[in-house]
């Protein structure tokens, strides 16, 4: 019965002729495991597909969901974060993958006649996997997302002549970031790109077909088969990548930052890995040079890439005979790797509690002091009695989590910390991957001074990273203007340091006195 | 695929190991996928008390659609939303409150008034006041909300499906 269904398929398709026909090309009898990374790519193109599938059956392609579409996604599903971290680390792997295969393809000089139409199509596939990236980043629509969106659309701006069109295609008109771009971006990423990617990939593989795997420059044995002995070594190889794919998808979370704020001047952008040897060119060319940085260059490197085969014409393929090729492509290594270390080596760290207000801190003390931590993990993956506060969203409404911190603490009926709860009830549903980690790591003097600052309403006359009155002096960058003695001594007796000052004296014990020192010192703009 | 060459002598083995990463590669995406697709949410919530009219404005056995507002998790959103009931008076202090919702495929149930029937207006399935099924396709009676009183003020909760028919 099977083999009759399997005739007539054959029959009418020629499925199994055509599968056999493919599998079993001649292939130079030195091909090996140098020639996986083709049949990588090619995978990995698949995994990004299936995983992008998997994310769009629960993520809302707009500026007004996307963000807590995702968060859904990452909390509330089962396997949502594997999903996303094999989409998210899956490309970064198909970009390496894609050079990986590039360097093989140039370093066995397989781009050469008459191979010219393949690594060309290559370059735009490599071109096209970028676009993916760039396309793909601003679809969590979180600060991340949108900051390095704002840089990537303002370079395009500034192209000669071009610039207010391009920046009207990309949706965004008045220079502003929203939805119609959002929409831009999500349609190439799902519709366009996909489309053109598996065109060209179709096109790549039968231009490969049709010219055969490029031969050693002395092939002395009968060329082979590419199944199955081929095909194991690609295979052996996917598996491989597949397997360090998995493991950090598990591993390595993805964080989704705050919700895109263009407001938020705190954040810093910087684009994804591959794309900082780009961000920092652009730091060495100012002014009216700025071009030369960001569309020059770039655009030299891709044309010098693409005409490769047209430059480099000389027939010999053995590595000792090209010594200017792999000159050239050790000078482009070297200004590659060098750019985005200097890109990475100027990347400030920044502290997340250093954006909170006095009254998050406090609500952190609050958090620390009623021992919440006890039943409540707040590092991922990490399980106790109740639930892990970095796992699962906290989607509680207010008066929810202040009698549940009344249950809990066994204060109910009591009214003593109302206050207290409301700002702990207000402060966790705000947190999120990037900053929940700072309910243990941020120091704990800091925290403590914050819970001083909060007793003694110093908020009715200061401000702490824009919360606040502002008939005082703003806190942030104090400790620029004073040192922690002048700041000490303007606490116990305000009228000796700035006379006529409307700031009352307060005496705080030693303890607190060195919380709210160690807090006020460590404010940075 | 099968083709011979005579001179590949671990031809086995390799087409083993072929067929056996590719179907470990498998596994390990489809099984997360189906937990993925089938797990449902994990953030279950019971549905709160909702305030749902006054038992004292109610007239004993005779069905009225009381319209409130309720709030719903619906995916990654929370929504306020209208939706309705059919209160029937059982006692003074009793109420009994169905789901709009006829059993058989969906369609919005409505009271006849002649006829003394709650009547699904798709398939004809009719149902009386004690919420069984008097007529048509629907497979078991109306389903009820979960009612608590605050004073003559009505509450509802999780909607519960009520035995066979």
């Amino acid at each position: 019965m099977l083999n009759k269904v399997r005739a007539w398929v054959e029959d009418r398709t020629g499925l199994e002729s055509g599968i056999n026909h493919f599998l079993n090309e001649d292939i130079p009898a030195s091909s090996g495991w140098h020639q996986v990374f083709g049949s990588m790519a090619l995978f990995m193109f698949l995994v990004q597909v299936f995983t992008g599938i998997m994310m769009a059956l629960n993520y809302a392609p707009t500026t007004a969901e996307a963000h807590s579409s995702l968060r859904y996604i990452l909390t509330e599903l089962t396997a949502g974060r594997l999903m996303r971290g094999l989409h998210h680390w899956g490309a970064s792997m198909m970009i390496c993958i894609v050079v990986l295969h590039m360097l093989q393809v140039f370093l066995w000089g397989a781009y050469k006649k008459p191979r010219e139409a393949t690594w060309m199509l290559g370059v735009v596939l490599l071109l096209l996997t970028l676009g993916f990236g760039l396309t793909g980043y601003l679809l969590p629509w979180d600060n991340r997302a949108y900051w390095g969106t704002v840089v990537t659309t303002q370079i395009a701006a500034k192209a000669p002549m071009m610039g207010p069109y391009i920046l009207t295609l990309l949706g965004s008109e008045d220079g502003q970031i929203g939805s119609v771009t959002f929409a831009r971006f999500y349609a190439a990423h799902v519709l366009i790109l996909p489309a053109v990617t598996a065109l060209l990939i179709f096109l790549h593989v039968y231009l490969v077909r049709r010219h055969g795997v490029a031969p050693a420059p002395v092939e002395t044995a009968p060329p082979i088969k590419f199944y199955p002995r081929q095909v194991f070594k690609d295979t052996v190889a996917i598996f491989g990548m597949f397997a360090l794919l998995f493991v950090l998808a598990v591993a390595v979370r993805v964080p989704l930052g705050k919700l895109a704020d263009p407001n938020d001047v705190s954040y810093i952008p910087r684009p994804e890995w591959y794309f900082l040897f780009l961000f920092q060119i652009l730091k060495y060319f100012e002014g009216p040079l700025e071009i030369v940085g960001s569309m020059i260059l770039p655009g030299l490197a891709v044309l010098l890439l693409f005409l490769t085969p047209f430059i480099d014409r000389g027939k010999a393929i053995a590595l000792r005979q090209r010594t200017g090729a792999i000159g050239v492509l050790l000078l482009a290594l070297i200004g590659w790797g060098g750019l985005t270390a200097a890109a990475l080596s100027t990347t400030p760290h920044r502290d997340p509690w250093k954006g909170f207000t006095a009254e998050e801190m406090a609500a952190i003390g609050t958090f620390r002091q009623s021992d919440c931590w006890k039943c409540h993990a707040t590092t991922p993956g990490e399980s106790r009695t109740g639930p892990n506060l970095a796992d699962i969203a906290v989607l509680r409404d207010r008066d929810w989590l202040v009698k549940h911190f009344k249950d809990a603490s066994g204060e109910a009926g009591k009214a003593v910390k109302d206050l207290q709860w409301r700002r702990l009830a207000t402060f966790l549903p705000k947190l999120d991957d990037e900053n929940v980690e700072s309910l243990h790591r941020a120091p704990q003097t800091m925290v403590a001074g914050a819970m001083v600052y909060q007793q003694n309403n110093c908020g009715a006359c200061h401000v702490i990273n824009g919360a606040g009155m502002k008939s005082g002096p703003p806190l942030n960058g104090v400790a620029k203007r004073w040192d922690r003695k002048w700041m000490e001594e303007h606490f116990i007796d305000p009228e000796s340091k700035s006379p006529g000052t409307i700031m009352p004296a307060y005496k705080f014990s030693p303890a607190d006195m060195t919380a709210m020192l160690d807090y006020m010192m460590s404010l940075t703009d | 695929m099968k083709s011979p060459s005579p001179e590949e002598p671990r031809r086995g083995f390799l087409i083993a190991s072929i067929n056996g990463l590719m179907g470990l590669i498998t596994a390990a995406l489809a099984l997360p996928s189906a937990g993925y697709l089938l797990g449902g949410s994990k953030a279950k919530r019971p549905a709160d008390w909702v305030p749902a009219g006054d038992l004292a404005k109610l007239e004993e056995n005779v069905p009225e659609q009381i319209v409130f507002e309720r709030v719903r998790r619906d995916g990654w959103k929370t929504v306020k939303e209208k939706a309705s009931a059919w209160m029937v008076k059982t006692s003074d202090k009793e109420v009994v409150a169905f789901s709009p919702v006829c059993t058989h495929l969906g369609c919005a149930v409505s009271w006849d008034t002649s006829a003394k029937t709650f009547a699904c207006p798709c398939h004809t399935s009719s149902f009386g006041t004690d919420g069984k099924v008097l007529a048509g396709p629907a497979p078991r009676s109306l389903d009820r909300f979960a009612v608590k009183m605050d004073g003559s003020t009505i509450l509802l909760g999780e909607i519960r499906q009520a035995d066979k028919a």
